[in-house]
């Protein structure tokens, strides 16, 4: 045999083995609405004469966009999930306050594991890539489709493998390296193709590192990012109450193409706006002293506990900057009662930071920190196009927690180091 | 099919927040995301009497971005007819093959002019410019999607494919 990682999951769906480019019709593992996408796949799901869902174990529905809700609006297309899942006996329904932000949450739970095949109407699905899953973006139709039958069509992808070799240095986490690597591929260098995620050096990337990566193979127009399942996916799986076995591609695997990243080459990264391909080192970044009027920590790509502990023993040395408005949102109700507990949420009020309840508000300008005209913010989120945030004239730079934290003490966007 | 429309143009990267910006999501009616059709990048544009029955050219990575489906349904519900990208970002590209929405890989489009007046044959795959009275090609669908497109739709696609595995 001599599969990747993506065709090792789709070889054992489908009991036979696939080459790219075939099309597919599968059963899915795990299917995942959210509270703009979901009632979109209600409407239609109905429209086609649905009556019931085809299996409600395999249905995820989150609210966490437009929620605590911002407005009358929103809290009818919440509403109108909150009853869809009552009435198809939908178990895993996460309300606020039980829940958290998709993509932190479903892995924390444990509903997605590795091996499965995912397919989520979000386009940072992709996130569960992290467990050695294939989990993929979808629209809200398809989430009907899965609704109604419990299928999908795939097109087989092609693999562009990134061998990751070394350590990272001081600071460098996921977020850097993966804007390195959008920065290198452009944001359509990986269309229809995954990014599979091998190397030696993946050992030395913790899981939070590893979702950040996954979650932003979108970002470089991927299908999925994918990491193998290694001995700390199997520990992260054994502390969620299962068992995982190693996963792993096989050597003699066929790649469209492989990128070779020496980590400790890899410095600290800032992607200017309006493409997360825009990052340049934090040395030349630094240099401009670009003046913030927002940070925001958080998100499903940078909402982790990890990154909140990055961000607190930063955070701790001084108070935010006084023309600066810092955001932390903790990305699931778990990570933000961690983080209480460790004094994290502590260290960050006496900085003078405004504490969110878990949601994506802000990283596509719904709420809880939108931007003015002019404004411009740096953010641990995971698109900095334009207008993403709020007013079309506002500007985002995306950053790692340590990045942002440091940039949030300073007023300006600045490297931890320079503290 | 044949589709015959005016052409209105757009560049590189336009995104689905460029598309139909979040905050406008807070309905899944066509004709409501029609309003803010490409709303940051072309303020009224959703609003004017001509796009109706318009056809949009763009440059690479069209519909980039989030899951949003929609976006496609914004276009549709504009009344726009097509949409010819020189190339287009994947999952937009299932959510408009998904809910039926036109669309075609078009590599010259510096061919084409705003206001320009086209004739697309899908059947064919000819693109026709009346103002040059050139022609082009678009690259045609795999046999799976072309199913999926004459079912109107996955949905539908899906259901008759239940009608079959039931015989």
């Amino acid at each position: 045999m001599s599969l990747t990682l993506a065709e090792k999951i789709l070889a054992k769906k489908t009991g036979r083995k696939v080459e790219p480019g075939e099309f597919l019709l599968l059963e899915v593992d795990v299917a995942l609405g959210n509270d703009i996408t979901a009632p979109l796949a209600i409407k239609e799901f109905y429209q086609a004469g649905g009556d019931k869902i085809y299996d409600p174990e395999k249905i995820v529905l989150v609210s966490d966009h437009f929620t605590p809700n911002k407005d009358i609006k929103s809290a009818e297309q919440a509403k109108q999930m909150r009853e869809f899942a009552k009435t198809q006996k939908i178990k895993k329904y996460f309300e606020i306050g039980r829940g958290g932000i998709e993509h932190v949450l479903l892995p924390e739970e444990g509903i997605v594991k590795p091996g499965h095949l995912v397919v989520g109407a979000d386009s940072h699905t992709c996130t569960y890539g992290a467990l050695g899953s294939l989990a993929i973006g979808v629209g809200s139709t398809d989430l009907a489709g899965v609704f109604l039958a419990g299928k999908v069509w795939l097109k087989v992808p092609p693999t562009i493998k990134i061998e990751l070799i070394g350590k990272p240095k001081k600071y460098v986490s996921g977020k850097d390296i993966i804007l390195k690597i959008i920065s290198l591929l452009g944001t359509e260098g990986a269309n229809y193709k995954v990014l599979e995620f091998s190397g030696e050096g993946v050992k030395n990337l913790s899981m939070a590192s590893r979702f950040t990566m996954a979650n932003m193979a979108i970002e470089a127009g991927a299908k999925t990012g994918i990491f193998p399942v290694d001995e700390k996916v199997i520990d992260y799986a054994q502390e969620r109450g299962y068992k995982a076995e190693p996963l792993l591609p096989d050597n003699s695997a066929k790649y469209e193409k492989i990128y070779k990243f020496h980590l400790n080459e890899i410095n600290l990264q800032v992607a200017r706006p309006c493409l997360p391909s825009n990052s340049k080192d934090i040395q030349e970044i630094e240099k401009e002293k670009i003046k913030i009027d927002q940070v925001v920590i958080g998100s499903c790509t940078n909402g982790r506990l990890e990154d909140l502990r990055i961000a607190a023993s930063i955070m701790k040395k001084s108070k935010v900057h006084e023309n600066v408005r810092c955001i932390v949102i903790p990305g699931s109700q778990k990570v933000y009662y961690a983080a209480l507990q460790e004094g994290l949420i502590e260290t960050f009020i006496q900085s003078n930071c405004v504490v969110s309840p878990p949601t994506c508000g802000p990283c596509l300008g719904g709420h809880m920190g939108v931007l003015a005209k002019g404004e411009r913010a740096v953010a641990t989120t995971n698109r900095n196009f334009r207008g993403r945030m709020g007013h079309p004239e506002s500007e985002i730079y995306l950053a790692s927690p340590a990045v942002a934290s440091a940039s949030a003490l300073k007023g300006f966007i600045c490297s931890p180091e320079s503290l | 099919m044949q589709i015959k429309g005016k052409v209105f143009i757009f560049g590189d990267n336009i995104n689905t927040d460029l598309i139909i910006p979040a905050r406008y999501l807070l309905t899944s009616d066509p004709q409501e995301l029609a309003k803010y059709c490409f709303e940051d990048i072309r303020p009224g544009f959703g609003q004017r009497n001509d796009v109706q029955g318009s056809i949009v050219i763009a440059g690479e990575n069209f519909g980039s971005g989030s899951s949003r489906e929609h976006a496609p349904l914004a276009i549709k519900g504009a009344g726009i007819k097509c949409v010819l990208a020189k190339s287009f970002s994947r999952i937009f590209l299932r959510n408009a093959i998904n809910i039926g929405l036109p669309i075609g890989e078009l590599s010259l489009i510096n061919e084409f002019k705003e206001g320009d007046e086209i004739e697309i044959n899908f059947s064919s795959g000819k693109i026709v410019n009346r103002r040059t009275q050139k022609t082009f090609e678009i690259k045609p669908y795999p046999p799976f999607l072309q199913e999926i497109i004459i079912s109107g739709g996955w949905l539908n696609y899906l259901k008759t494919l239940g009608t079959k595995e039931e015989r």
